[in-house]
C-alpha cells in the first residue's frame, strides 16, 4: 500500500492551487504525519503476570518465605535494581537499558478489578479502562481508542493494532490500523497445561497429545524448521500451522510495530502471552519474560532516533498470588508491575508505594496489595508525551480515574 | 446433563450453532422430507457444464505450444480449475454451516464416500461435486439401489475404477483387439459398494459381475455410454441370478443386477453396519444394527427408513464420547460455533481457503478429495488422531478462529455456544482458566467434548 508523505501532500496541494490547510479536498491525512511527534506502546501482558517475579522484593523480610522453591534476588541470579528490588534474570538483557534510564517498574499496581480473578474479565477492563462498575460489560471502546480521539490531527494511521486478534484496546469510534502477522501455532505452557488436563481422561487424545510433545517445538512456537527429520511430515504441520509460513514472534510483532511508528504510527499496541504460570514457574517465567525482552529490544533498535520520544508500558490484568502454590507456581492474584521502557521515560527507578508483605498487608491475605492505579501512570505519560489534559484523562479516557499526583515519568 | 437434542444435533448433524435451537432426531429425519434447500441456496456446478469445461481445457491445453496468447489461455483455465476445485470445498462447508442441523449435509459426506471417486482423470476432473450432488445428493433418503444404480453408471465411477477400459474377450472389440476384462469396478461393487468383503462372493461372481459391466464406457462429449460392442455376449450369473443373454447385451441387464445386489441381506447388513460405524462408533450395537438390516430389508432399501432407525434407536443416543469428527465435519462444526456465516465462506478469497482449510484438512489426514483410494476415509478413530494429526487441529485451533472472526467470544460463553449442555464441567474450567480469548477458544474447539460427536 502506498503511503503519502508530506512532500506528496505538499505537491499535490500545490497542484491544485490552493494550501493545504485550507483546501476542502484534504482530509485530515494531509497532516498525518504529525499529529504529534511522540510514541506510546502498550503491550498487553495476557495471562497474569507476576510482578513480584519480575520486580523482586528481595529485601522485605517477609518475601522469600512465601515463595521457597523460587529463585529470589541476587543471591539467585536475578539483578539487583536498588538494594530493595531485584529484576528477574529473564530480563536481565535489558539491564544496560535500566542502567541507561531507559527502563523502569511502577509496583503494586492494578487495574480497579477486584476478588474475581477471571483472565478475560479482567482483561477487557485492562483494555476498556473503565472502572470496576463496568465489570462483564460489553465494551465498546478501549483507552487507547479513546486517546486516538483527543488528538488533534490523527488519522487512521495514527493508531496500530498488531496482532491475530482485534485488541480491545484500540477498538472504538477513531479508525485505527490493525495488522496480522500470519500466526503459527506457539501454546504457552499453560495452555499445554490446560489441554492435558481436557485430554487426560480421552487415552486416544491424551496418548497423541503425549507424543505430540516430542514435537516440542511446535507445541511451544519455536518451530524453524532447522532440525527437520521427517521433512515431508513436518511440512505437512508447518502448512496447517501457518496461514503462510512465516512465525510470529514477540520479536516480529515488535519489529513490525517499530517500522509503522518510524512512519505515520504514533500509537502501537500488541499482546504477549505465556504469564498464567500455575505451575513450574521458574521456568514458565523465564520464557515469557524473554519474549517480552527481545520485544523491547526490537523496539529500541527497530525504532532508531526515535527510541528517545517513544514510551513503551507492558501492563497485565491481575497479578498473582504472593504465596506460591503446591506446584511451585502462582496462582491468579491483585497487585502487580507496570514495565515501563523508552528513550523519553525517567527510568532506573521502581515508583509506587511498597504496601508490605507481611501479616495484614496483603490483600484478601493472599495477594499482593495494589497501592495505585495502574491507569494512572498510563494517564501521566500520555499527559507528558501528548499534552493531554486532566478533564480527558480522568473524563473521557479513563472515565472515573483519580490521577493523583505527577509521578515524573517522562524525562 | 445432555439434552436429546444437542447430542442428536452434534451427533448426527454439523454441530450446534447459536442461531437455530438444537433440533431432535425426529425434526432432523423429517427435514430429509423437505425439499434440498442447501443445494438451492449454494449450488455448484452441473456435471455438463464441467464436461463442458473439460473439453475446452483439453482443447487449450493441446494448443497451448501454439503462441503465446494459446499459453495464456490454457494458463486461465488451469487457474479457474483450481479455483473450481476450492469453490467445491467451500460450497461443501458452506452448505454445513448454513442448515439449521445439517443431517443431510452429513449423509451426503458419509454416501459420497461410500462411493467415493478420486481423481483428476479425463472427465473426472473438476467434476466429482457435480457426481455427488447429481448421484449421491438426491438419493440419501431414497433407495439405496438408486444411489447405487446413480453412482456406478455415472461417468466419473465409470473412469474412476478403469471400467471404461474393460471388455468382454468374447465381444467384437475383444475379439478384435485382444482385450480382457478389468475386473476394478466390479470388485470393488461387491466388497466395498455392496455385500461387502464378507459377502459370500467368489472370485466367480467377480468376474461374472465384470463381464456383465462390459459396455460401459464414456462418450466424447463425457456422457455415460454404453457400447454392445464391447460387452461380452451372454448370460452372467452374480450370486446366483442370472442376467442377459437373450439377444444383444443392454445396459438394462446391468441396471437388474444393482438392483438386486441393493436389497441382498449381506448388503443390508454390511452397509447398515458401516453406517452405525460411522456415525456412532467402531463398535455399534449389535442389536441397532439389526434393526437397521431388518428395516433395511422391510423396505427394500428405504434409506429414510434405515436413518430413522438409526437416529431413533435409544443405542444411538448413548451419552459420552462418540466418533472423532472427520476433519470435514470438524471444520464444518466449528464454523458453525464461531457463527462463521456461509456465505464468508463462498466469497473467500483463494488463499483464505487454502491456508485455513484445503491446507490444514490435509493436515489433519484429509486432503480435499483425496481419499487415497476407493474404500474412502476410514472410520477408526485411532486412524484420525495421531500426533501430528493432532497437532494439526490444536494448530487449526489455536490460530484460525481469530482469523475468522475479529473479535472472538469470552471462552465461557463460547463453550456454551459450541456444545450447549453438552460441555463438560473440566471444559468450563479449562474455557475459564485460559490466559486469553484465542486460547480459550482454542481449548474449546480442541477439546475431545467438541472433537468428537
Amino acid at each position: 500500500m502506498s503511503r503519502l508523505t508530506r512532500r506528496d501532500l505538499l505537491l499535490r496541494a500545490s497542484a491544485i492551487g490552493c494550501s493545504a490547510a485550507a483546501s476542502p479536498l484534504m482530509t485530515p491525512v494531509a497532516f498525518a504525519s504529525a499529529p504529534t511527534d511522540n510514541r506510546l506502546v502498550v503491550i498487553i501482558l495476557r495471562g497474569a503476570m507476576d510482578g513480584l517475579d519480575l520486580v523482586q522484593p528481595y529485601g522485605d523480610p517477609d518475601f522469600s518465605g512465601y515463595r521457597p522453591d523460587f529463585a529470589i534476588g541476587p543471591a539467585a541470579g536475578a539483578q539487583d535494581l536498588d538494594g530493595f528490588f531485584a529484576l528477574h534474570p529473564g530480563l536481565g538483557d535489558l539491564m544496560p537499558l535500566w542502567q541507561a534510564g531507559e527502563l523502569g517498574f511502577a509496583h503494586a499496581v492494578s487495574t480497579p478489578y477486584r476478588n474475581q480473578r477471571s483472565h478475560f474479565d479482567g482483561q477487557d477492563l485492562l483494555e476498556a479502562g473503565t472502572g470496576a462498575e463496568t465489570v462483564g460489560r460489553s465494551y465498546e471502546d478501549g483507552w487507547l481508542n479513546r486517546l486516538v480521539q483527543t488528538l488533534p490531527g490523527a488519522t487512521r494511521e495514527t493508531a496500530l493494532a498488531v496482532g491475530r486478534e482485534e485488541a480491545l484496546i484500540l477498538r472504538g469510534a477513531a479508525p485505527s490500523v490493525a495488522w496480522s502477522p500470519a500466526s503459527r501455532l506457539g501454546l504457552t505452557p499453560a495452555t499445554a497445561d490446560l489441554l492435558g488436563m481436557l485430554y487426560h481422561d480421552d487415552p486416544l487424545f491424551r496418548e497423541a497429545f503425549e507424543d505430540a510433545e516430542f514435537y516440542s517445538d511446535l507445541l511451544h512456537g519455536a518451530f524453524d524448521g532447522g532440525d527437520m527429520e521427517d521433512g515431508e511430515m513436518m511440512e505437512a504441520m508447518a502448512d496447517s500451522i501457518s496461514a503462510s509460513n512465516r512465525s510470529v514472534t514477540a520479536r516480529s510483532l515488535a519489529s513490525f510495530a517499530a517500522e509503522r511508528l518510524r512512519e505515520d504510527a504514533r500509537i502501537a499496541s500488541f499482546s504477549l502471552g505465556g504469564w498464567d504460570t500455575h505451575r513450574g514457574q521458574v521456568n514458565r517465567m523465564g520464557g515469557a519474560l524473554r519474549h517480552l525482552s527481545s520485544a523491547i529490544s526490537e523496539l529500541r533498535s527497530g525504532l532508531g532516533p526515535d527510541w528517545d520520544r517513544t514510551v513503551v508500558l507492558a501492563m497485565t490484568e491481575f497479578g498473582r498470588t504472593v504465596r506460591q502454590n503446591g506446584s511451585a507456581g502462582t496462582d491468579h492474584g491483585t497487585g502487580s508491575a507496570l514495565v515501563m521502557a523508552g528513550g523519553a521515560i525517567r527510568g532506573g527507578r521502581v515508583v509506587g508505594d511498597w504496601p508490605g508483605l507481611g501479616q495484614g498487608d496483603l490483600f484478601a491475605d493472599r495477594d499482593l496489595m495494589p497501592t495505585r492505579d495502574v491507569r494512572a501512570y498510563a494517564a501521566w505519560a500520555m499527559a507528558g508525551l501528548f499534552g493531554t489534559d486532566r478533564a480527558a484523562l480522568e473524563g473521557q479516557i479513563f472515565p472515573g480515574l483519580d490521577l493523583g499526583p505527577d509521578p515524573g515519568l517522562l524525562r | 446433563m445432555t439434552s436429546p437434542n444437542t447430542l442428536a444435533t452434534i451427533r448426527f448433524g454439523t454441530g450446534l450453532r447459536p442461531e437455530f435451537p438444537a433440533a431432535s432426531p425426529e425434526a432432523m429425519l423429517a427435514a430429509l422430507s423437505e425439499p434440498d434447500q442447501m443445494v438451492t441456496a449454494f449450488p455448484l456446478d452441473s456435471y455438463e457444464t464441467r464436461a463442458a469445461f473439460r473439453i475446452e481445457y483439453t482443447r487449450l491445453q493441446r494448443a497451448r505450444n501454439d503462441s503465446e496468447e494459446a499459453e495464456a489461455a490454457f494458463r486461465d483455465i488451469r487457474d479457474a480449475l483450481n479455483r473450481e476445485v476450492l469453490n467445491q470445498m467451500a460450497v461443501t462447508l458452506a452448505r454445513g454451516v448454513a442448515d439449521p442441523h445439517g443431517l443431510r449435509e452429513r449423509l451426503v459426506w458419509f454416501w459420497a464416500d461410500h462411493f467415493t471417486t478420486v481423481g483428476g482423470r479425463g472427465f473426472m476432473r473438476g467434476a466429482i461435486a457435480a457426481y455427488i450432488d447429481e448421484q449421491i445428493r438426491p438419493h440419501v433418503a431414497g433407495r439405496f439401489g438408486d444411489m447405487l444404480e446413480a453412482a456406478i453408471l455415472h461417468p466419473v465411477m465409470v473412469l474412476y475404477l478403469d471400467q471404461e477400459r474393460s471388455y468382454g474377450p468374447n465381444s467384437l472389440t475383444g475379439q478384435r483387439r485382444g482385450a480382457s476384462l478389468n475386473e476394478n469396478l466390479a470388485r470393488e461393487l461387491l466388497e466395498l459398494h455392496t455385500v461387502g468383503a464378507d459377502g459370500g462372493y467368489t472370485q466367480d461372481d467377480v468376474r461374472q459381475m465384470a463381464e456383465l459391466l462390459t459396455g460401459l464406457g464414456v462418450t466424447r462429449d463425457g456422457a455415460l455410454a454404453f457400447r454392445p460392442n464391447n460387452a461380452e455376449p451372454g448370460a452372467e450369473t452374480v450370486m446366483g441370478n442370472s442376467y442377459g443373454g437373450d439377444g444383444q447385451a443392454r445396459l438394462a441387464d446391468i441396471r437388474a443386477a444393482l438392483h438386486d445386489l441393493a436389497i441382498r441381506p449381506e448388503t443390508a447388513a454390511h452397509v447398515s453396519r458401516k453406517l452405525a460405524d460411522h456415525f456412532l462408533s467402531d463398535t455399534p450395537d449389535p442389536g441397532l444394527v439389526a434393526d437397521m438390516q431388518a428395516v433395511w430389508m422391510e423396505t427394500g432399501g428405504d434409506l429414510a427408513a434405515v436413518t430413522a432407525t438409526l437416529l431413533t434407536h435409544p443405542a444411538a443416543m448413548t451419552p459420552g464420547p462418540g466418533r472423532v469428527k472427520q476433519p470435514l465435519h470438524f471444520l464444518a462444526s466449528a464454523l458453525r460455533a464461531l457463527e462463521v456465516p456461509p456465505e464468508g465462506v463462498i466469497r473467500a478469497p483463494l488463499h483464505r481457503l487454502r491456508n485455513l482449510a484445503a491446507r490444514p484438512m490435509a493436515a489433519m489426514g484429509q486432503g480435499w478429495q483425496n481419499a487415497s483410494g476407493p474404500d474412502g476415509y476410514f472410520d477408526d478413530d485411532a486412524e484420525w488422531i495421531g500426533p501430528q494429526t493432532l497437532a494439526a487441529r490444536i494448530a487449526w485451533c489455536m490460530t484460525v478462529p481469530s482469523e475468522l472472526r475479529p473479535q472472538l467470544p469470552d471462552p465461557r460463553a463460547f463453550a456454551r455456544d459450541a456444545l450447549g449442555d453438552a460441555a463438560p464441567p473440566d471444559l468450563q474450567l479449562a474455557a475459564a482458566r485460559a490466559e486469553s480469548r484465542i486460547e480459550g477458544v482454542g481449548l474449546v474447539l480442541a477439546s475431545p467434548a467438541f472433537q468428537r460427536s
